[in-house]
């Protein structure tokens, strides 16, 4: 102990932010109020006063034809809007019934091979009422149009649909490393979309540019942030080019960010990227629209941070982590269920997640006053931090000339791959305390419930797409194939050529691969 | 001196979380193995190519997707067809019990759940590998 009486050991945020023992004021410079540039506050002076956020469970298993029940099970139930969970062979842009499919369909999310399978997966969803997310990146381009036919023939204009596409491929490379093909292509289907969007669907957005994945990954807060943020820079730098006016696509970026254990920090990272996006956009890009300049952003509770043992725990950090979303004025929500160290969550779970959401904005009176804790010393401390951090990363990428070279120089991958190693010495040196695993561990678990996909999905899935390429009119797939194959040759956009495809049934492998043709593929490089 | 072991690190299937597997390389080089990753979306005929070609005595697998019941069997059925069973097959991610017990008798010396320390990783490599070495003696 010294003089003062305070314990000499340092204390870090859960990113390694050194902590004071107490801040005796708030940092210099002003603070405007909620709704005010650069929206440190938050984007609206009435906040969740106006409009909660959004309940937007990501869902999806086995077949469209069980994850629609399940969409209309969280309606019921509740859920404000959609968000689709795609499995790996889709997001990797491969049919159901291809050989690297193998063991793989419906796993991780819904198989959606066709048009069909889309058809099914919407089944009794009134799209220009329910908005829709959808993550999926590479094959994005491709899943947004099966979506964008399926408003077609349910008589709903393309200008009333609302969602979001995650189709976000940098941080693909970055973290998550569900790409395809290499970055540039991978770029220019992107502003494709960004572009299609901007002309026919002004409620839908065509990306959102995603940290989640990157904090998944063992990135630190400032990590995340400056990352997801540069990110942004690159694809506006691309729209631009493309001859889009910065104010006519802005306001339909949206963003994603991680909820994480540590909850002042996370916090602050919420109010540092608004105050950076709002700056970025007025003064390097030179937008004029207010609304291209508020960072809207979706929150997903931390799935890294749920623990296998004793379980039950997790609701509680699911609790804080989506309550420090919520404080940091998310404009839609995820909260993870219990069960997910295990396996896709199963409906009691997933109900219990839904029902903190609920708890949080009807019972806890955080609802009553934007950014609650804007003004504490503390908070505003650790937001300058995390901005400061942040802008130096942002800075360095710049010079190393943009997040492609970065990123095809592993400066990311690497920063990311050495916080999270440092992360797991801490944890196995106990200097990270995790309950349950760490410390505090219980010797008898009652085992607990878990999702079962069967082997049938697969099945179910492999036949139906046999049945499909039967029935459909072949030349007519073929023809538009290549179509779509010329036009990415070219430089023209290639969405309208996209959804010629999937209007003739071509499946998302044949268009996946039509562009394989074209674009190539990427491999990253096997580095430790 | 002992020779280092040798480990390749593999990540098969679609999925392309590869946080666990890199941390686990790392741990295990600065335990003085010698680390092989293959990279990501690995089949089981690449991996045990690799560990042939590599001369391995550890396969380490890294799956979070679920698809294990469809990779690992295949990885433990090539390495019995090109009679590599004296290499060491341990098996991280997330695997339930029940696949948990059922691919251990099929050969997986071990499985390691999500919480398992790094020490302990390294520590039953470090054994298990002594122990064969010394039944070859």
């Amino acid at each position: 102990m010294n003089k003062i009486g305070l314990s000499e050991r340092r204390f870090t945020t859960i990113s390694g932010v050194e902590v004071e023992p107490f801040y005796e004021a708030a940092p210099p410079g002003e603070l405007p109020a909620p709704g005010e540039f650069p929206y440190t506050r938050g984007i609206h002076r009435d906040m969740y006063r106006g409009k909660l956020w959004t309940m937007r469970q990501f869902s999806g298993f086995a077949t469209p034809e069980e994850t629609n029940r399940r969409y209309h099970y969280l309606l019921e139930q509740g859920q404000t809007g959609l968000s689709v969970a795609f499995d790996l062979p889709t997001l990797m842009g491969y049919d159901a019934d291809d050989p690297m499919a193998e063991g793989e369909v419906g796993k991780c999310g819904a198989g959606v091979s066709s048009l069909e399978d889309m058809e099914i997966l919407l089944r009794g969803i009134p799209l220009d009422k329910i908005s829709i997310s959808m993550t999926i990146n590479s094959p994005a381009a491709v899943l947004w149009a099966m979506y964008l036919a399926v408003a077609e023939q349910q008589g709903v204009p393309w200008p009333k649909v609302s969602g979001t596409l995650q189709n976000d491929i940098l941080k693909e490379y970055i973290a998550q490393k569900e790409f395809i093909y290499p970055p540039r292509p991978s770029m220019r289907l992107v502003t494709d979309t960004i572009e299609f969007g901007a002309k026919h669907t002004p409620r839908f957005n065509p990306i959102s540019i995603s940290g989640y994945h990157i904090r998944e990954a063992g990135s630190t807060a400032a990590q995340e942030l400056a990352f997801t943020l540069r990110d942004g820079v690159e694809y506006v730098e691309w729209a631009l080019a493309r001859g889009l006016a910065i104010d006519e696509f802005a306001p339909r970026l949206s963003f994603f960010f991680n909820a994480h254990n540590d909850f002042f920090e996370e916090i602050a990272k919420y109010r540092a990227a608004r105050k950076i996006w709002a700056l970025l956009m007025r003064d390097r890009f030179g937008a004029k629209a207010e609304r291209s300049m508020k960072l809207r952003f979706h929150a997903q509770t931390a799935g890294c941070s749920l623990t296998w043992q004793q379980p039950q725990n997790n609701i509680v950090r699911t609790t804080l982590q989506a309550m420090a979303a919520v404080l940091g004025g998310a404009q839609s929500l995820h909260t993870n269920s219990l069960d997910e160290a295990y396996a896709l969550p199963g409906e009691h779970a997933v109900t219990i997640a839904l029902r903190t959401q609920q708890v949080i904005a009807y019972e806890s009176g955080v609802t009553a006053e934007p950014d609650p804790l804007g003004g504490s010393y503390f908070l505003e401390h650790l937001t300058c931090a995390i901005e400061e951090a942040a802008w130096d990363y942002i800075r360095r990428i710049d010079q190393m000339g943009g997040m492609i070279t970065a990123i095809e120089n592993g400066f990311p991958q690497s920063e990311i791959a050495n916080a999270s190693y440092r992360y797991q010495r801490e944890v196995e040196t106990g200097d990270r305390i995790i309950v349950g695993v760490n410390a505090f561990q219980s010797l008898d678990e009652e085992p607990i419930e878990i999702l079962q996909i069967d082997q049938a999905a697969h099945e179910r899935q492999v036949n139906k797409l046999a049945a499909l390429r039967r029935r459909r009119d072949g030349a007519e797939v073929a023809r538009s194939l290549d179509r779509l194959r010329r036009a990415a040759q070219g430089t023209e956009n290639t969405m309208p050529y996209i959804l010629d495809t999937v209007r003739a049934y071509a499946t998302l492998g044949e268009i996946c691969n039509a562009l394989r043709d074209v674009f190539g593929s990427y491999q990253e490089s096997s580095a430790i | 001196m002992l020779k280092p072991i040798r480990v390749l690190v593999a990540k098969p299937g679609l999925d392309g979380h590869d946080r666990g597997a890199k941390v686990i390389a790392r741990a295990l080089r600065d335990a003085g193995m010698e680390v092989i990753y293959t990279g990501l979306r690995q089949t089981p005929e690449m991996i045990v190519n690799a560990a042939l070609q590599e001369d391995v005595q550890v396969i380490g697998l890294s799956i979070l997707s679920g698809a294990h019941n469809a990779i690992v069997p295949r990885v433990m059925e090539l390495l019995r067809e090109k009679d590599m069973t004296d290499v060491l097959v341990v098996l991280g991610g997330i695997v339930p019990d029940q696949d948990a017990a059922e691919l251990k008798a099929q050969g997986v010396a071990a499985v390691f759940q999500p919480g398992a320390s790094l020490d302990g990783i390294v520590e039953f490599i470090r054994s298990s590998v002594a122990q064969k070495v010394e039944a070859d003696l």
